[in-house]
């Protein structure tokens, strides 16, 4: 419980908060009587910021020679600070975003520190006292956080013991750490507080760590309970929407009818009159209302929406032929494996198409921020998965010093990605601007999320393969994609700014590499094909608004490769898994196929009428965690109804630091790629996005998730940390294609796998 | 000006009386459970209790709420002395993001008081009107189940 405490509390509500970061060592060591002292982080907010990793992998091989996030700040104090009283805390980039991050990295600093979990104070993502660790995004804050902080915490307790060496005069090897006290054989023992003087650990990380046994963990590896869980199952403040700063006002924005819509005239005088009003806030075509109360700015701002007056210039594409339309773009093409070109084309080869429609994010909660600006300073509450990224873009934004802003995470509603978060936080800072001095509260409604968050891209994939009898010799894969990173760090990515007086454009998107890839994400088959041939086709014009969305084009990819593997298996007449095993030789991959076939039952599998099992596996980006599910539905082919009966998933993502986490993480990766795959997708017409609510955007309910939903986590001790979040989509979107496939004998390419789809696949014409 | 009853204490609220009772727990009250999701009735992260039924509150305006008792995640218990429905959500971990789970909570509380005793399809059934976007379903599913044990040895030991 204190440990949450002491998380909320390290939101700065006082003035001497807010200037720590300023004050002079001399200062600090005076007013704070600490021995040790984050300067390191002081000094890196004010100063030159390291290189912001963008929303992509980084292949391990390549790694740089410190581990994980510790080349961003390599200053052992950026991380863990130990006070005289033996406080312990810990500093991470990384934010919770509900999947439970801050537990793990609680336990792996804990572990190798080797003291009690609850005695580490961790404080996340905020730019005036967190290393930079870029985004919280690509199932990347166990790789590079939470390898940081371990590496960080075994050199800290080397230092440790090395001074207590020193001071009882016992060698190393003769002194155990335990519980915070570093002891000797004969009985006598330093606390942690006791041997941290001075600079100890202001002292540049080694690449490499004396890290503890994997044989020995205390910690890692046992399902130590979410430290944030009690605070939001008893309304303690959890949530920026939370947040309420003394004499705090709440803002709404009018938004615009749709992209590219200014605002011509707009009659502000009777909403300026209604009770509780503050101001109205114009620049450009951004329009907002300030009131004392969050529903009197609701009720002013729906008066202001209805006088407002907009040009609507930008048309979508037609519905009916997006995909065809998405095709025709311009783009640049890229080969990602340079099998030759002609290899599976022409006679005896098979082939098929596979379309995924835009997605949303659409989090449970609107997005929300909180902004003062005071004394030529700009704070920034925001559940942004980039405190430092949103720093940059707001500084661009208002054309101030990104010195003069400090943003800070606080929870939101889960995101998945890019959504509204930054723009909320963007439209928080734009009004706070124009309001000094009292803090602004801005929600976006419902409909704001819904039409304003960037989508994920529509994609198209299409395979084409030969088959040598039970083998795969030939096999191709194009795929068309926007890009998956839109994310701020440029002003020009910031909805707000394509709104205000002076406008921002977006930069021009560029694909993102690989191994991680954006649209190409695990476009490349994991498996060995004797001939592979991969070509991206890049669209750059953006018809719809996007970024990223959890799994990038891993989800649409794995959806394409692993329900052609399965068409692949029927036409040469092998069980899909053992069709699978056959072109694939990593022994873990095989591991988490095994695992689920035999918790599934998949030998002994008996098909009744209306039902039928699918199987699906990928290894997220190909260098991450590997996912292997099985599925049982029960489908009607007339009706074109569908409903998951059983999933059972297994996980490999390194060693496992909370394994009731990596589950809770894969049952929600389940659960939310069978409602993108049943059900989701954006609807738009000539120039408005139509998908404004939970009736134009449904997604999954309870009444049709499956009846049971096992996860097997495989543990890796001592292997490195791959990442859970966006492992269990792909394979959840084919495995269920499968299982309707199989259910039904007809193959459902274009998702999602609506009744309409069933039934146009099954030949059923509808009137 | 007017008088609402919320966890067995009367707070006078100066607020307009077409204000949805969500704004007044949560901005005037300083009540963070009901969280405000869509303020169409939709969705049910601003799920509440009045007189022992779950209520939408992003869409229920005060001025009907006078002398009737409202309850909210903060009347069922504390974070150093959580009640039934609460442990059994801590006990399940059913929570991601956990932005959903004080409705889920309320409209739980409201079947359980109505039904001690109810099945796993009355469970579904029930919990049908709230969504959850992390996809904890089978996570809360459970929670309300040993929550129905919860409140029966509660009962049998008080």
């Amino acid at each position: 419980m204190s440990r949450m405490r002491g998380s909320w509390k390290s939101v700065p509500q006082s003035s001497s908060d807010r200037i720590q970061g300023t004050l002079s060592r001399r200062e600090f060591l005076v007013r704070g009587g600490a021995l040790v002292v984050s300067f390191s982080m002081a000094r890196g907010a004010l100063g030159a910021q390291p290189q912001e990793p963008q929303n992509v992998g980084k292949e391990p091989k390549k790694a740089p020679a410190l581990p994980g996030s510790l080349k961003n700040a390599p200053l052992l104090d950026s991380w863990i600070r130990i006070d005289a009283d033996g406080t312990i805390t810990v500093f991470s980039g990384k934010a919770e975003l509900g999947q439970g991050i801050k537990t793990a990295l609680i336990q792996v600093a804990a572990e190798e520190l080797a003291v009690e979990p609850r005695t580490i104070n961790l404080v996340t993502a905020d730019t005036s006292r967190t290393p930079n660790e870029g985004y919280t995004a690509g199932s990347q804050s166990m790789s590079d956080g939470a390898t940081a902080i371990q590496h960080a915490a075994a050199q800290v307790r080397a230092i440790l013991a090395g001074i207590a060496a020193q001071r009882l005069n016992v060698p190393l090897s003769e002194l155990t750490v335990h519980m915070g006290a570093v002891r000797a054989k004969d009985g006598r023992s330093l606390r942690f507080g006791e041997l941290v003087t001075g600079e100890a650990l202001h002292v540049q990380a080694a690449p490499q760590s004396p890290l503890r046994d994997p044989k020995t963990r205390g910690v890692m590896g046992k399902s130590l309970p979410r430290v944030d869980i009690p605070s939001k199952v008893t309304g303690r403040p959890s949530y920026v929407h939370d947040l309420r700063l003394p004499n705090m006002v709440h803002a709404r924005v009018v938004r615009p009818p749709g992209y590219g819509a200014r605002l011509q005239t707009v009659d502000t005088s009777s909403a300026e009159k209604m009770p509780g009003v503050l101001r109205i806030v114009r620049n450009g075509s951004f329009l907002a209302v300030v009131a004392e109360r969050e529903y009197q700015a609701i009720v002013a701002m729906r008066a202001l929406a209805r006088t407002a007056q907009w040009s609507e210039s930008r048309e979508l594409p037609r519905a009916a032929d997006a995909y065809d339309h998405f095709q025709k773009l311009p783009q640049e093409v890229y080969v990602d494996a340079g099998g030759p070109a002609d290899i599976a084309t022409g006679p005896g080869t098979i082939s098929a198409t596979y379309r995924r429609p835009y997605q949303m994010h659409a989090s449970i909660g609107p997005s929300c921020a909180v902004a003062l600006a005071e004394q030529g300073m700009l704070t920034v509450w925001s559940h942004t998965q980039g405190a430092y990224p949103l720093r940059n873009a707001i500084a661009e934004m208002l054309r101030m010093p990104a010195e003069r802003i400090r943003c800070i995470h606080m929870e939101g509603s889960g995101c998945y990605g890019h959504n509204g978060a930054d723009d909320a936080a963007a439209d928080a800072a734009l009004i706070a601007n124009a309001f000094v001095g009292r803090p602004v509260r801005v929600q976006w409604m419902r409909e704001d999320e819904h039409t304003w968050e960037p989508y994920g891209s529509m994609m198209i994939g299409t395979a084409r393969a030969r088959l040598d009898g039970p083998n795969v010799t030939e096999w191709q894969y194009e795929v068309w994609s926007n890009t998956h990173n839109a994310r701020p760090g440029p002003a020009g990515n910031l909805s707000t700014a394509w709104q205000i007086d002076t406008p921002f454009t977006p930069p021009p998107p560029k694909p993102a590499p690989l191994p991680a890839g954006g649209g190409n994400r695990n476009a490349i088959p994991i498996y060995s094909f004797q001939n592979t041939r991969v070509v991206h086709h890049f669209v750059p014009e953006m018809p719809l608004r996007v970024s990223a969305l959890r799994g990038l084009g891993a989800y649409a990819n794995v959806f394409a490769i692993e329900s052609f593997m399965d068409e692949l298996a029927t036409a040469a007449k092998i069980d899909p898994l053992d069709f699978r095993l056959r072109h694939l030789d990593d022994g873990r991959a095989r591991d988490v196929i095994n695992a689920v076939a035999e918790r599934f039952g998949w030998g002994r599998f008996q098909k009744q009428r209306g039902r039928g099992r699918g199987f699906a596996f990928a290894r997220y980006k190909n260098y991450a965690a590997y996912c292997a599910v099985a599925i049982e539905v029960e489908a009607d082919r007339e009706l074109g109804l569908v409903k998951p009966i059983r999933v059972v998933a297994a996980i490999d993502s390194g060693e496992a630091v909370n394994p009731d986490g990596i589950r809770n993480q894969t049952e929600g990766g389940v659960i939310q790629s069978l409602s993108w795959t049943l059900y989701e997708a954006v609807t738009f017409e000539s120039r408005r996005i139509t998908s404004r609510d939970w009736s134009t955007y449904p997604i999954m309910r309870f009444s049709n998730v499956p009846d049971t939903l096992e996860v097997h986590v495989i543990t890796r001790p001592g292997m490195p940390f791959l990442g859970t979040g966006e492992a269990a989509q792909g394979p959840t979107s084919a495995a269920v294609a499968n299982a309707i496939a199989d259910a039904i004998g007809v193959r459902v390419r274009e998702l999602p796998i609506t009744r309409a789809h069933i039934r146009a696949a099954v030949g059923i014409q509808e009137t | 000006m007017i008088v609402l009853n919320v966890n067995g204490r009367e707070y006078q609220v100066d607020a307009a009386v077409s204000t949805p009772l969500l704004y007044a727990l949560r901005d005037y009250l300083q009540l963070n459970g009901a969280k405000f999701g869509c303020g169409l009735g939709q969705c049910g992260a601003c799920t509440v209790m009045v007189d022992g039924k779950p209520v939408l509150s992003c869409i229920t305006p005060i001025s009907v709420l006078s002398g009737r008792r409202i309850k909210t995640i903060e009347g069922l218990g504390t974070i150093d002395n959580p009640g039934p429905v609460q442990r059994a959500f801590i006990d399940e971990q059913a929570a991601q993001c956990g932005y959903c789970i004080p409705g889920m909570m309320m409209r739980a509380q409201a079947l359980l008081e109505a039904n001690p005793a109810p099945s796993k399809a009355d469970i579904r059934r029930h919990m049908n009107a709230n969504l959850c976007r992390c996809g904890t379903h089978m996570r809360i599913l459970r929670a309300v189940e040993r929550a129905v044990g919860y409140l029966k040895n509660d009962r049998s030991a008080g």
